[in-house]
């Protein structure tokens, strides 16, 4: 559970860093609900990738784990794991068990 | 910009990467090499990983040491590569996976990597190498040159994906050079090749720094998914 928050804290870290290039009308807001991408998503293909990546560099930081989360698991699943934050943030947990089990 | 710029260039044991490290720590750039193997020479602003350049996950270990020490980097020249010159009919598939392995799996996991830590300071630049073997349609050089048509495309695409992140990709393809990679081909394949050149002598070291050289100066920020032949091919 503890590490569970130290992700969300940390994806929280990676919105503040990507909320510093997006549009006053495409800033993010740090909750677990918010869409990052498709229908009602703030960040376009560009600002995911930008997210993506920082997201798993920051993740490394905090963790000391590196996580592929643009694997091609997460490019073929009908329920896209970069929808919103809450969605991210379990597959990322996902990963880290799955890293942790090897 | 800051005072130096962060390098890497894989493929530094010998031939043209080892001559890159040796022309770039010269011009002040903190050069990162590597190879499969340690190298018989230092220098204070020169760090070596010792790595296969197609292992996924030995490269994101130290592109992660890379990102702890120097929290950025510049620049990438791609020049780690294998031939073996072999009429298709008797190409075995080992040589084929090997060949595609460094030149193409390799190029593409160090673009990948290099541009996730360029693109923190929107700045970077990639060289990846081809050769003329591909316009060349050169005998004997099937797996090579197709290889190196994968990397010509894997420039050209990047280049526009990459873009709006500040990196510029582009390639340089030399002719024969003297070096341990055209060591077995036969003299008189390579007089041959050098007679379809519009400069009909072998390539320099120097012409390689050359371009390079172009495609790294601050100017060249307009410069992107441009592959220069040398010799005039």
């Amino acid at each position: 559970m503890d590490e569970k928050k130290t992700i969300i804290q940390t994806i929280y870290g990676v919105v503040d860093e990507v909320n510093l290039q997006q549009p006053d009308n495409g800033q993010l807001e740090k909750s677990l609900d918010t869409v990052l991408f498709g229908q009602n998503g703030k960040l376009d293909s560009l600002g995911l990738v930008n997210f993506v990546v920082t997201a798993e560099q920051n993740i490394e930081e905090a963790l000391g784990v590196s996580v592929s989360v643009s694997d091609e698991r997460a490019m073929s699943q009908r329920n896209s794991p970069f929808r919103t934050i809450g969605t991210l943030v379990d597959y990322i947990c996902i990963l880290l068990t799955e890293a942790k089990d090897a | 910009m800051p005072d130096k710029q962060i390098m890497l260039i894989t493929g530094t044991s010998k031939g043209i990467g080892r001559y890159l490290v040796e022309y770039y720590v010269k011009r002040d750039f903190e050069v990162i090499g590597c190879s499969r193997s340690p190298v018989d020479y230092e220098y204070d602003n020169y760090i070596h990983f010792c790595l296969d350049v197609a292992d996924e996950e030995k490269v994101k270990q130290m592109f992660s040491q890379i990102r702890k020490t120097y929290k950025r980097l510049d620049v990438v020249i791609n020049n780690a590569g294998i031939a073996s010159m072999n009429h298709i009919l008797l190409t075995p598939i080992k040589t084929v996976r090997n060949i595609f392995n460094t030149n193409v799996i390799a190029a593409f996991l160090f673009c990948r990597e290099a541009a996730k830590l360029m693109q923190i300071n929107n700045y970077g630049r990639i060289v990846n190498f081809a050769t003329v073997a591909t316009p060349l349609k050169l005998e004997g050089e099937a797996i090579y040159a197709s290889s190196k048509a994968a990397v010509v495309s894997l420039t050209e695409v990047i280049a526009r994906e990459l873009a709006d992140f500040g990196i510029t990709v582009n390639a340089v393809g030399p002719t024969p050079i003297k070096t341990d990679l055209i060591r077995s081909v036969p003299e008189e394949k390579l007089e041959a090749l050098l007679a379809r050149q519009a400069i009909r002598r072998y390539g320099e070291l120097r012409d390689v720094s050359n371009v390079i050289d172009f495609f790294l100066k601050p100017e060249s920020d307009y410069i992107t998914g441009q592959v220069i032949y040398l010799g005039g091919v």
